[in-house]
Formats: C-alpha cells, sequence, structure tokens
C-alpha cells in the first residue's frame, strides 16, 4: 500500500504503477487512476494535506507533486492532442523498446517512436484558470492559514534526500550566494528558496510576472494563473466556473525553453507561422509564470466560503440575524429597514426560468451622504462576502475600463473584463462618484451594466457575433438620488444621525469594534442562509398571498403590478431564508408586506419632499 | 536537368526516427496513415502515383492520354508518392488493416497501410462519373446542367469549355452510388483523391482529347458526412476527409512554400532540381557534373514555389453549447484556395484533418507530447453567400435524428397541437393566450413567394407583431422569450440603437485598413425575428428605415461609396410603450403610441396588452407566479412542452413545410376580405385593404405550418381570421363609436374623427360668416363662441384642427392669439 506522501508527492508514481500493471493495453487503467485519487481526496483531511497553489508561492511546490488549486475558468482553449501512450526506441539499436504513458504529462521521455504501431492518441482540454476574481482577502487568509501549518512541513520534500541534509549544512555555515553556485540547476534552487521560506517575504510573483499579461478580470488582481489540463468529460465545466481542481503540477523548464524557442525561430519557418508570436506568449507562457496543472480530480464549488463545511455551529439562525441585524443598522446610521433589506440583499441568489431570472434582488440604496461613505460600507460588506468588487462609476471608469470580455482573435483569448465574475459575487456600483459629463456611447458599459441587472447575462464579445453568457452577481447600487441603472428594490436611506456628527460617526463605524468569531459568525450566516432550500405550500399561496395581491389590486389597480407581487415574493422568501424557515410561513408574508409597504411610504414621502425625483 | 525524376522516387535516406524531431517534422503528415517500415525491408514497388510530382511537370506526364497537360502539384494532399503498394499476399504485416477489394489474382495490389487498390479504385470512380445521375438534384452549381444526364459527365464539358481545372465532386453523391467508394475516399483521402484525379484526367482527355488546359484537373470533394461540428473533432478522424462549418476569424498573409528547390553549381554552373519531401530539402553535397563537394548553391528565383495560407475558422455560434467558449481550427489553404475567403465569412470547408508531433528544439532531447492539429483544405464553400441569393436548403439545415422527426410528427398528428405550442411559448408569462398564438404564428412564418418573374419580387412571407400597452405587462420578458427560442433572432431596444446601429454602418477595418460594411441587427437576424424593444422610444429617422424593412425585406444603404440593397427577411416583433404611460382607453391606439401610421400598417398583427384590473385575473395572475418561485424545473417541464421540442418543432416546420393554398381555403380568404370590406363600406368607411388579406393568407400558412400540413384549408384561414379580428379588436377600435375601424391603422385617424373634424370646421365657418366682415378676431373669444354655439363638448386640439383645415382652405390665417380671415 502506498503511504499518503506517495500519492501527494510523486502522483506519477502511481500512475505510471497503474499504467505498467496493465501494460496500457486495456484502457481500464485510467479510469483506476482517477479512482485511486478520488478516493484518496475523500477524506477532508487528506485534501488538507495537499498543498494549494493558492495559498504556497510556486516556487515552494515540487515539481509533478500534487496540488490543489481553487480557481475560476478564465478562458478555454482549443482541444488538444496528445500522445496517451508511446514507445521509445533506445538508442541507435532500436532493440529495446519501452511503452510510455503520455497522460498527465506535458513532456515526453527522449527517442519516441513516432511510427509505432502502438502509439496511441489521445485528447485533453485546456483550461485558463485564474483565482477567483474578487476573493476577499479574509478567505484567502483563512484558507491560507487553515493549510498553513500542513503546508510546511510537506510542501517540500526534497527529491535527493541525501543532497539535501548535506546543503542544509552548507546554508548554516555559507552565504547563500554560494549555495546558489552549489546548485545550479532551477529545480534545485528551490530548494535553497524553500529553506528561507520562514525568513524572506517570498519574491514577488506578479512583478516578475508584469510583462505578461495574466488576464485577471478584476484590475489590481494577483495570484498564480495556471493551464489546467482536464482529462475527463471537460464538456460539464463552463465558463466561469469556480473550480477546487487536484492535479498534477507540471512547471518543467522545457517548457519555457520551447515555447522561447518557438516564438523566436516562427519566422524562420513558415509553416510555423500559424500561431503568432502574441498567441504564444499566452497559450505557451513560460511555465514558472503559469504552471501547468494535469488534473486528477475536480469538483465544482459552489461557495468559496472556507469556513463553511467545518462549522456547524449550535448558533440559532434567528439571533445571528438579530445580530447581523444591529450590526447593519449600526452601520447604515441607524436606519434599520435599510439595514433589513441590505440582509436580504446579501442572500439574494436567482434561478432561472425560461428568459427570466426569479429571485435576483438587485438593491439601490439612494439617499447616501458623504462620498467616503459609500467607500466605508464597501470596506464593511468585504468583510463579510467571500467575493465582491468595488465599481466606482465615475466618467472614467464608465468611459475607459472594459467591463465586457472581449475575444481577442490575434492572440487567441477571451480578453476579461470585470464582469467576469464567478457566481454570487458581490458587485458595488458606487453611483455617487459619478459626475457631469458625456458617457462614452460605444463602450456600452452602461448597457452591459443594465443587462446584468435585469436579465442576469453578459454579452461578451466576439467581434464577430456577440455571445451571452449568464452569470449570477449580486448587484448593489450606492446613489445620491435614484440611480440610473435600473434595480429590483430602491431604498431611500435615512440616516437617524445629525449631519454635524457624521464625520465623528462614520469614522467610528470603522472602529466598531468585531471580534473574528462574530465576523466568522456572520459570514458562515450568510453562505449558509443562501444555500437554504424553499418552497411555498399551496395552502400559503392561495390563503395569503392571492387574496393579498387581489386586495391590493383592489385598493390602488394603478400603482401595483405584477412586478410588486414578484419583489414581495421575492422579499418574502428572503426573509424566510434569513430567518432559517425553508419554507412561506404566514409571518414571513406578513412581514415582507410590512416592510413593503414601509419601504413603499418613505419612498413615496421623500418623492412628495424632493419634487425633481421622478 | 531531367535527370532527377527518377531518382526522386527513390525513398529518401532512410534516417532514424530521431530525425523526424528536426525542426521539419511537422510537415510529414502521413505520419498516422500510412506508417512506413523504416528498415531495409522496404517495399520498393515503385507507385503509379508520380504522376504528379513537380519534375514530371517539365516533360510530360506518365499517363499516354492525357497528353501535354502538366500536373500541378497537390500541396493539399500532403506528400502522395510516398505510398508504395503491397501485395497483401505477400508476407507483409499490412494485412492486419487490409481488406482485399477484390481477390483476383493481381488485383490484390493495396496501398501500403490502406485498402485501397489503384487499379479497381479507378475504374470505380470513372463508372461513378460516367453514370452517376442525380434528378432530384437542387444544388447551384448544378444550375442549367440537365438533371437526367450523368451529372459529372456535363461537368467535364463544362470544365473543357471553361478550361477551369477543378471537378468538384460531392461525396454524397459518391455514397449513395458506392459506399465502398466513400469509405475509402473517407478514409484515405491522400491516397484515393490522387487516383481520382488519374481517373479523371483519362477519362477527360480520351473525351476531349484536343482541349487545352493549364494544368491536370483536380478532383475536389466536398460535402464529406464526417464531422458537422469542431467540437466532435477527435483523434479517430486525423488524416481523413472531414466537412466543418465555422466561421473564418484570420487569415494568414501569403506563404510562399517551397516545392522544388533548384541548386546550382558554382564551379560548373551545372543545376539540379531537388524537390521538398517532408518540408526538408535534400542538398546535394557533391555536384554531379564537375564532382565538386558543397558547391551547389540554392538559387531562389528558380526554384518553385506554391501559395500557402494559413486560415483560423471558429465554431459557428449556432453549434455551441450554453456556457463555452468556441473552438478555433487551423486550416491551410493551397494555390488556387488562397485568399478565397475573408474574415467573417460562414463557410463550410472539406479537408484533410492532420496531426504532426510538435517541433522540438535540436538541442533538447525531449519532446512536447502534444500535437499540432490543422486541416488541409480542399473545398470550401461559404455558406453567407448563398444567403444573400436566395434561402439555403443545406447550409443551416438542422440534421434532425429519425426518432426527433418521429416525435415532432406525432406531436404534430395531435389535434390540439396549437393551443399545445402556444401555451408552451413562454410559460412564465401569465395567460395573453391570443398574443402568443400570434408570436407563435410569427414564429413559424409564411410560405415564401416569388413572383419575381412577374415583376412584384418577393412576397414578405414573415409577419409582424407590435405589442403595445402599459409598462410592466412583460411585453420585454415575451421579447427576451422569442430572442432565446429563435437560433437567428436579434434584440435590441429603441432607446438605445440607432438607425445605423439597426441597418449597417461603414467602418475601416483595423486591418486591412479599407472600408467595410458592418451589418447591423435587422441584416443579422435575416431569416430569423428581430425583436425590437421601446419602438416608441426610437427617432424618427431610426424608425424610417423600418418601412423597407417591413414591407420590401431588403435593406437600402448609400453610404461612403459603398452602395447596396441587403436582404432583411426578417419578422419584427417590436413592443411599445403607450405617450402618457398608461394606456387612455379613449384614445385611439394611434394617439396612444403616437407611431406613423404608414408603419403601423405594416404589422400584421397588434396586440394591446393592458391590465384588465378584474378580480379573477388578478387572483390567477398571483397563482402562476408563485408557481413560478416553488415549482421545480421537473414540474414545469411535465406542464409544458420542452423548449428544445419548441425549437425543433420550429425549424423543422420552417425548413421542410411550405403549404399552398387549398382551393376552398382561397375562397374562404376571399370571403373573408370581401367581409371585411362590406363590414366598413356600410359606414361609408373603408375597413380593409390588400394589405389586409396579404396578412390573413400568411397566418392562414403559418397556421398550416404548424399542423405540419402541406395544404392551406378552411381551418387555417378561420384561425387566421379569428386572430386577425381579435387583434384588430383590440387595437383597430374607435374609442367614440366602439366599432373596429382599420382606418385608424392606415390613416392614422378614424372615419368617424375625420367626419367629426370637418364637422367642426364647418361650424367654425359658419360662425365666423355669422359675424360679418370683422377681419380679426380673438382666439380666445372664438373658441368660447364655438363653443356655446355647439351642443357636443369642443376640446383645444379639434378647434386647432378645425381652424387648420380653414387655414388649408386659405379661408383665414392663424397669427399668435389672432385670426384673420384672408380674402
Amino acid at each position: 500500500m502506498l503511504s499518503t506522501q506517495d500519492w501527494i508527492h510523486a502522483p506519477l508514481g502511481v500512475v505510471e504503477e497503474k499504467f505498467a500493471a496493465q501494460k496500457g493495453s486495456s484502457p481500464g487503467w485510467e479510469a483506476e487512476v482517477v479512482e485511486f485519487f478520488k478516493e484518496q481526496l475523500k477524506e477532508k483531511s487528506a485534501q488538507s494535506l495537499v498543498p494549494s497553489l493558492n495559498d504556497v508561492p510556486l516556487h515552494y511546490l515540487k515539481p509533478n507533486s500534487l496540488v490543489k488549486f481553487r480557481c475560476f475558468i478564465q478562458d478555454m482553449f482549443d482541444p488538444e492532442f496528445y500522445m496517451g501512450v508511446y514507445e521509445t526506441v533506445d538508442g541507435p539499436t532500436d532493440a529495446k523498446q519501452m511503452l510510455h504513458c503520455g497522460k498527465y504529462r506535458d513532456v515526453a521521455e527522449c527517442g519516441v517512436d513516432f511510427n509505432s504501431k502502438n502509439t496511441v492518441t489521445a485528447e485533453r482540454q485546456t483550461f485558463y484558470c485564474v483565482p477567483i476574481p474578487g476573493e476577499n482577502l479574509w478567505v484567502k487568509d483563512y484558507a491560507g492559514s487553515s493549510q498553513a501549518r500542513v503546508v510546511a512541513s510537506t510542501s517540500y520534500v526534497p527529491s535527493r534526500q541525501k543532497r539535501s541534509y548535506e546543503e542544509d549544512e552548507d546554508m548554516d555555515t555559507q552565504p547563500q550566494k554560494q549555495a546558489h553556485a552549489l546548485q545550479g540547476p532551477t529545480d534545485l534552487q528551490s530548494n535553497a528558496d524553500c529553506k528561507r521560506q520562514e525568513t524572506e517575504a517570498p519574491p514577488t510573483q506578479a512583478a516578475s510576472a508584469s510583462h505578461l499579461d495574466l488576464n485577471f478580470p478584476l484590475p489590481g488582481e494577483r495570484g498564480p494563473a495556471c493551464l489546467v489540463k482536464v482529462y475527463e468529460d471537460w464538456e460539464s465545466f463552463k465558463l466561469n466556473d469556480a473550480l477546487e481542481v487536484f492535479g498534477i503540477l507540471s512547471v518543467s523548464p522545457a517548457l519555457s525553453a520551447l515555447a522561447e524557442e518557438d516564438a523566436s525561430s516562427s519566422f524562420l519557418d513558415p509553416t510555423e507561422g500559424m500561431e503568432t508570436a502574441e498567441e504564444q506568449r499566452v497559450h505557451s507562457p513560460p511555465a514558472s509564470l503559469v504552471p501547468r496543472l494535469h488534473v486528477l480530480h475536480a469538483k465544482p464549488l459552489q461557495h468559496n466560503n472556507p469556513l463553511l463545511p467545518h462549522a456547524t455551529s449550535d448558533d440559532n439562525m434567528a439571533s445571528v440575524r438579530a445580530e447581523l441585524l444591529a450590526y447593519f443598522t449600526h452601520v447604515l446610521l441607524g436606519d434599520g429597514l435599510a439595514a433589513e433589506f441590505l440582509l436580504l440583499h446579501l442572500l439574494s441568489s436567482y434561478s432561472r426560468r425560461d428568459a427570466l431570472p426569479l429571485g435576483k434582488f438587485t438593491l439601490n440604496l439612494s439617499g447616501l451622504p458623504a462620498a467616503s461613505y459609500s467607500e466605508r460600507l464597501y470596506q464593511i460588506l468585504q468583510q463579510l462576502v467571500p467575493c465582491s468588487w468595488y465599481l466606482a462609476m465615475s466618467l472614467q471608469n464608465m468611459n475607459q475600463t472594459r467591463l465586457r470580455p472581449r475575444k481577442d482573435y490575434t492572440a487567441n483569448r477571451l480578453v476579461s473584463g470585470s464582469l467576469q465574475l464567478a457566481q454570487n459575487t458581490s458587485l458595488f456600483l458606487d453611483e455617487t462618484r459619478l459626475e457631469p459629463g458625456q458617457l462614452d456611447a460605444t463602450v456600452c458599459n452602461v448597457t452591459a451594466l443594465g443587462n446584468v441587472i435585469t436579465w442576469q447575462k453578459v454579452d461578451y464579445d466576439f467581434n464577430y457575433h456577440q455571445m451571452e453568457f449568464p452569470c449570477n452577481i449580486n448587484v448593489l447600487i450606492a446613489s445620491e438620488g435614484r440611480s440610473l441603472l435600473p434595480s429590483d428594490c430602491r431604498v431611500h436611506l435615512e440616516a437617524q444621525v445629525t449631519p454635524a456628527h457624521l464625520e465623528e460617526y462614520l469614522s467610528s463605524i470603522q472602529a466598531f469594534p468585531q471580534t473574528s468569531s462574530q465576523l466568522n459568525r456572520f459570514r458562515i450566516y450568510l453562505s449558509v442562509a443562501r444555500l437554504l432550500d424553499y418552497s411555498i405550500s399551496d395552502q400559503m399561496t392561495k390563503q395569503y398571498v392571492e387574496e393579498d395581491f387581489v386586495e391590493m389590486r383592489k385598493d390602488d389597480p394603478q400603482g401595483v403590478s405584477a412586478d410588486d407581487l414578484h419583489r414581495m415574493l421575492v422579499v418574502a422568501r428572503l426573509l424566510c431564508l434569513s430567518l432559517g424557515q425553508n419554507h412561506l410561513s404566514r409571518d414571513g408574508w406578513l412581514r415582507a408586506k410590512h416592510m413593503e409597504m414601509l419601504r413603499r411610504s418613505r419612498m413615496e414621502q421623500h418623492q412628495t419632499v424632493n419634487g425633481n425625483e421622478p | 536537368g531531367q535527370d532527377s525524376s527518377a531518382g526522386d522516387l527513390m525513398p529518401m535516406p532512410t534516417s532514424p526516427a530521431t530525425d523526424l524531431l528536426s525542426p521539419a517534422a511537422p510537415q510529414d503528415t502521413s505520419l498516422f496513415s500510412s506508417p512506413r517500415p523504416s528498415g531495409p525491408n522496404e517495399v520498393d514497388i515503385s507507385s503509379p502515383l508520380v504522376y504528379g510530382t513537380p519534375s514530371s511537370r517539365v516533360e510530360g506526364t506518365p499517363r499516354s492520354g492525357v497528353r501535354g497537360t502538366p500536373a500541378r502539384q497537390r500541396p493539399d494532399l500532403g506528400s502522395v508518392r510516398k505510398a508504395p503498394q503491397v501485395d497483401l499476399h505477400s508476407d507483409q504485416p499490412s494485412a492486419d488493416n487490409a481488406v482485399a477489394s477484390e481477390p483476383s489474382a493481381g488485383q490484390n495490389l493495396v496501398i501500403w497501410g490502406t485498402d485501397v487498390n489503384v487499379g479497381t479504385c479507378k475504374e470505380k470512380f470513372q463508372r461513378f462519373l460516367q453514370r452517376f445521375i442525380d434528378p432530384t438534384s437542387t444544388e447551384d452549381e448544378n444550375a442549367g446542367l440537365d438533371l437526367n444526364e450523368p451529372l459529372y459527365m456535363q461537368k467535364l464539358e463544362e470544365i473543357s469549355v471553361v478550361g477551369d481545372p477543378v471537378l468538384n465532386v460531392n461525396c454524397r453523391h459518391v455514397q449513395s452510388f458506392d459506399a465502398e467508394l466513400y469509405r475509402q475516399l473517407i478514409c484515405y483521402p491522400q491516397e484515393v483523391i490522387p487516383t481520382f484525379d488519374m481517373a479523371v484526367n483519362e477519362l477527360f482527355f480520351e473525351r476531349f482529347p484536343d482541349s487545352v488546359l493549364e494544368y491536370q484537373i483536380q478532383v475536389r470533394p466536398y460535402n464529406a458526412l464526417k464531422t458537422k461540428n469542431m467540437r466532435n473533432l477527435n483523434p479517430e478522424d486525423i488524416d481523413q476527409l472531414i466537412t466543418l462549418g465555422g466561421m473564418v476569424i484570420r487569415t494568414s498573409q501569403l506563404i510562399p512554400e517551397m516545392q522544388e528547390a533548384f541548386f546550382q553549381c558554382q564551379v560548373c554552373a551545372f543545376s539540379a532540381r531537388v524537390e521538398v519531401d517532408r518540408g526538408r530539402i535534400a542538398e546535394p553535397a557533391v555536384c554531379r557534373n564537375c564532382n565538386n563537394t558543397h558547391s551547389m548553391t540554392l538559387v531562389h528565383n528558380r526554384s518553385v514555389f506554391s501559395d500557402k495560407q494559413m486560415i483560423k475558422i471558429q465554431e459557428s455560434p449556432e453549434d455551441m453549447p450554453a456556457g463555452q467558449t468556441p473552438h478555433t481550427t487551423i486550416l491551410y489553404a493551397h494555390n488556387d484556395l488562397v485568399d478565397k475567403v475573408q474574415p467573417g465569412d460562414r463557410v463550410n470547408i472539406t479537408g484533410i484533418y492532420r496531426a504532426v508531433p510538435m517541433r522540438v528544439h535540436p538541442r533538447q532531447s525531449n519532446v512536447r507530447s502534444v500535437y499540432k492539429t490543422h486541416i488541409d483544405a480542399i473545398h470550401f464553400r461559404k455558406t453567407d453567400e448563398k444567403r444573400l441569393h436566395g434561402l439555403d436548403q443545406d447550409g443551416e439545415q438542422k440534421l434532425f435524428t429519425e426518432d426527433r422527426v418521429q416525435t415532432l410528427k406525432e406531436l404534430a398528428a395531435k389535434p390540439d397541437v396549437y393551443e399545445r405550442l402556444a401555451s408552451a411559448l413562454a410559460p412564465s408569462i401569465y395567460e395573453h393566450e391570443d398574443i402568443k398564438k400570434g408570436i407563435l404564428l410569427q414564429l413559424f412564418g409564411g410560405t415564401r413567394k416569388d413572383f419575381s418573374q412577374t415583376g412584384r419580387g418577393n412576397f414578405r412571407a414573415e409577419v409582424n407583431i407590435l405589442l403595445c400597452g402599459d409598462p410592466g405587462t412583460s411585453k420585454s420578458q415575451l421579447l427576451q422569450y422569442v430572442y432565446n427560442l429563435v437560433p437567428r433572432g436579434q434584440y435590441t431596444s429603441g432607446k438605445g440603437s440607432s438607425a445605423v446601429g439597426l441597418t449597417a454602418y461603414v467602418m475601416k477595418d483595423p486591418e486591412t485598413r479599407q472600408l467595410v460594411l458592418q451589418t447591423g441587427a435587422l441584416v443579422l437576424s435575416d431569416n430569423g425575428i428581430c425583436c425590437i424593444d421601446e419602438f416608441d422610444k426610437m427617432s424618427d429617422n431610426t424608425r424610417s428605415v423600418l418601412h423597407e424593412v417591413m414591407e420590401q425585406q431588403t435593406l437600402s444603404i448609400a453610404k461612403a461609396g459603398i452602395i447596396c440593397q441587403l436582404n432583411a427577411r426578417t419578422a419584427v416583433l417590436a413592443a411599445a410603450n403607450p405617450v402618457e404611460s398608461q394606456w387612455n382607453p379613449k384614445k385611439t391606439t394611434i394617439e396612444n403610441i403616437q407611431l406613423p401610421h404608414t408603419l403601423l400598417s405594416r404589422f400584421d398583427l397588434i396586440f394591446l396588452m393592458l391590465d384588465p384590473q378584474d378580480e379573477a385575473y388578478d387572483r390567477r395572475l398571483a397563482h402562476h407566479l408563485v408557481s413560478l418561485y416553488y415549482q421545480s424545473e421537473e414540474q414545469m417541464e411535465e406542464e409544458f412542452l420542452d423548449m428544445a421540442v419548441l425549437k425543433d418543432y420550429i425549424a423543422y416546420a420552417r425548413t421542410y413545410i411550405s403549404p399552398r393554398l387549398s382551393e376552398e381555403a382561397s375562397q374562404a380568404l376571399i370571403e373573408a376580405y370581401v367581409d371585411m370590406r362590406k363590414i366598413g363600406s356600410g359606414r361609408g368607411m373603408v375597413s380593409a385593404y390588400p394589405r389586409q388579406l396579404e396578412s390573413l393568407i400568411r397566418l392562414a400558412e403559418a397556421h398550416a405550418k404548424v399542423r405540419f400540413s402541406e395544404k392551406v384549408e378552411t381551418i387555417d384561414v378561420e384561425e387566421a381570421k379569428r386572430l386577425h379580428r381579435e387583434a384588430l379588436k383590440q387595437s383597430a377600435t374607435d374609442p367614440r363609436t366602439g366599432f373596429v375601424d382599420i382606418s385608424i391603422l392606415t390613416t392614422g385617424m378614424s372615419a368617424t374623427a375625420r367626419k367629426r373634424k370637418e364637422e367642426v370646421a364647418q361650424a367654425l365657418k359658419k360662425l365666423i360668416q355669422a359675424k360679418g366682415k370683422t377681419p380679426a378676431m380673438k382666439y380666445q373669444q372664438l373658441l368660447e363662441d364655438l363653443r356655446g354655439q355647439s351642443e357636443t363638448a369642443i376640446t383645444k386640439e379639434l378647434f386647432d384642427e378645425a381652424l387648420r383645415a380653414l387655414a388649408d382652405e386659405d379661408y383665414l390665417t392663424v397669427t399668435g392669439k389672432t385670426v384673420r380671415l384672408l380674402a
């Protein structure tokens, strides 16, 4: 039986073994390999043994070891054919022939016999993956910290045990430069680096990668990008899926050398000219910057909240809700109603019925005070949701940033845009930043945002045509007046704090003590409530919803439309979910109605106050 | 320097396998289909396939019948000549994949690695050419040919006249004629196509011995059934003949590829020609004339190059599963196929799928275990080019499986199929049954009729629908649903789109710096549906382009030196909001939405989506909406037809069913039209125009399509009538009289309103005349006087209109607040 260490540190050994056992003749070995790793990774504890590419800098990871990567499919490349099984000829005497397995590898052994009849060509798919866009720091930190200790002990096991011990001594006595000189080859250099792990900050990967556009959806993101090679049912993966992949890390320097060589000599050989230099750069970047990952096991992530599966706290959801509500009320300048709606907004998610996204809940918080407030609000939300992004709707941003992804045919890749986000990402649109000026109509950024809000879809620009990709983004619009974008629900903030004390109050929000345990409770609560199932009983429908709707229509036939009913149903649903109930209760419905009523009356009141409001 | 011809046919000095890893290796395209033994035991039978080598171009061809016409090398087929034949019954190990086609002695020579016997294959193909008849052919290419004569012989005749030595062969024809030959063609194109070439040339020069061609005829097969979709390509397709559809996204510059190198000795000026073999040139080390070593230099100017172009094609958007990005494939076009296609073209290409190992640096010993794939193009067929000329029958024809067709037919046989389909349409939108039925008929469309011979051009077959009504009545949702349902749909909002965005605009291509026409939504939705939301918010300018599109179904453009007419056979589904945000039931449709009547009359059906404001309705609506939230997907699917089935149903009906009017149906239509005219004539109004008759015909045809019926029958007419009446009742009812009045839609004003206007004008005239000789009157005074006199209420608008009418008669003028009499 293999020890744990082996399947993590030398997964290719396992593959080879299975391959050799069956001589590669029957196709069964492939399934067996997949099954083996799946079995090994079943245990949560085993999963945490595997070092994560998200947390551990690449150069600390051992090549050809098993790693995991929490990622987001940013682009899908064309499928590639590789030598699944091939034969090598040994030297000039073609006497000794060996069968090899080419799966889970980038580079073949030397002396491939191309004319062998035993060659099997197989197909695999490459995805370009980046870390989940907008992933908040606390997620990264938590995921990292839960790993850290394990990583320190297992991330690196020297490939040549004995030599390494010698080096250990070297390290103690000699200056580092000399150690480097001794080691030479690149893969050994990582040994030395690893030694310095504790003392030195990791070399800035981003800096070295700066000349290479890693194509992150959001500006200012950093982290490893990875070419993920998928061997089994790649049709089930979709663009913008969040995944956790377990695979074999391949950083063979040969890959980079090949890439460079190809790029430089492409003009010499016209047949190679089919790939432009740009395309080369994108599709085979140096492995040191964009490692390859050969997938053994991949699972789609429903959420990326690292707290979730562990902490099955006994906390009553209602009590956490009350706590969170109090917190939000405090943050929203004492406005309890707005706090309620904000809480519901954070829980929302939708399902699609024909073209219609049902249950989305875009919130427009209007009447925000001074500009810096919206930013502070965002910082607070950032602490609570796993993924979020702040878009200041300044004229410059709206006219110049690229929101919609666009296909670049020269480099043959999908150039990402800020709206390429994973599901349930919170998008915070700060409209208070809007200043007078001319919007550039050709950029279509406002249209794109409108489409996201109304239809939950983004039209990707494929130059010759548009392609629609559904998304699931929670949009929160912060504005002074009514937003220029559509929204499902608008709440006008009524600050209980006098403007005179605003500055003071705002600074105190920041200081509002939040213990990490409380924050964690909130985080868990928000993710759990969102994932709850929900149903409406027939009786509820008949007794309350229908009656009430008919009643409301009677009172105000002009003012109440189907849209209002939609909204009330959504509010009621979210309200029940927020209380941990998975069905519509009478109480929930009444409360939702009440909340809606309060909101509406506030709007009307506000409208009469500000005559210019439409 | 003819001495090379024989020598070159010998295999190149056998190199160890590692040599393949040299930079030239990718050129070797025959790795998969015909692995050659690399040892000394090579079969040394020279192939008859030598005719195609460039060295033979100078001095005739090996085939006697082919005379002096030179052969042209086919780089699209790769290195042909290196395929020796083997005797099946010899001791060769190739027997594993060889199936003896004919067991007779002497017939069992096959090309190494295949089961192709050159002689048999040639014979079969000649037989095919001489005998194949396809009486039902509808292809463009066969226009003007006698379908009852052997098709390809006529094409050969054409070649002899035109002198373009290319013979396109439809693989489907080959398949129906000889399935075995077809299989060989698909599996071993590299070997079979040259054999075809040989066969056709023999045949051609036998028949037309005197014709002069630039080079020998090349056979270009197309329409192989192998693969239709790029996504389905897999390693098994390597080296096979495939056809796939896609869109060209990039074309490279022309790449000159050396076919034959010309060497000259620097000492004695002796020249030698060396053919390029698998991308490598074997430079002669020794001059054969003067025996100097390393004296030969390459003379570029005298070497022979062929044209080559790299083309990238991308999956067409229709073929793609949701949520995935399109795949791309690289193509190489050779010789005259270069520059045949431009980026943006939709093409069907036929070619040989290749995979070559990644090139490896000579200094490195390891290989990337990845192959590069490309397709050597043999034949291009543009699919959008045909769309400009007429309807494409096979280009986009969706292939339905037998099972699917069976399900669809079963569905069609159900008596309530019309209701079923209508309720399957946008199930999330509540009620509005008639509107859904109207949209359903729009999805199916009428039968296309061509009257161009009689000078009227095409009749519009598309049904246009306008939805107007209160905001928040899910008009946009309906539009969005339709847009998602049809394959060639476009969705625009009137607010955001300009005339240019709808039609076409001219822009400078960033790469070629040339002016190119970018088509807008209406052109893109040709043969589909263009959904236009917020129709009323459109600028007049934009709207005006719709006039042409909605009746003539074309789009004329004159911009930046580009003058053209594009087809826009699109059905328009538009939604408009009333001007006063709420529908005013006291006003006519025109007054409510403020659209020009010229445009409104082009809509076949105009529906009002009003809030009925009735309790029972509210209750049902609430129930329906709530059910959306708690019903699971499965429940919904059980209840309604699957969207995919609906899609297929519509696609099938649109492609295969083209109903014609039956005798009874025409009678019924005539009656219906006469009846409609009669209604109005009683009151001195015109209540129907020929346009309404055309609408009725279209609707009836569409309804017949729903039933999968090839004949329009009375029931179709009945439903068309009903729906048309229903729509009219909603949109063309005169709010003053309660009568349906078509002139509201055709002239923008109901007949009663017009009559009333005249009456008021007359009354006003009388009033003024009664006042005697006052040259100027106060406006306000006049209005009050008139009001006091009239027994019906006179609105200010009515008064203004009356004044305007009198002003038109030159009776008076209005300046500011004064009314002056003229004359």
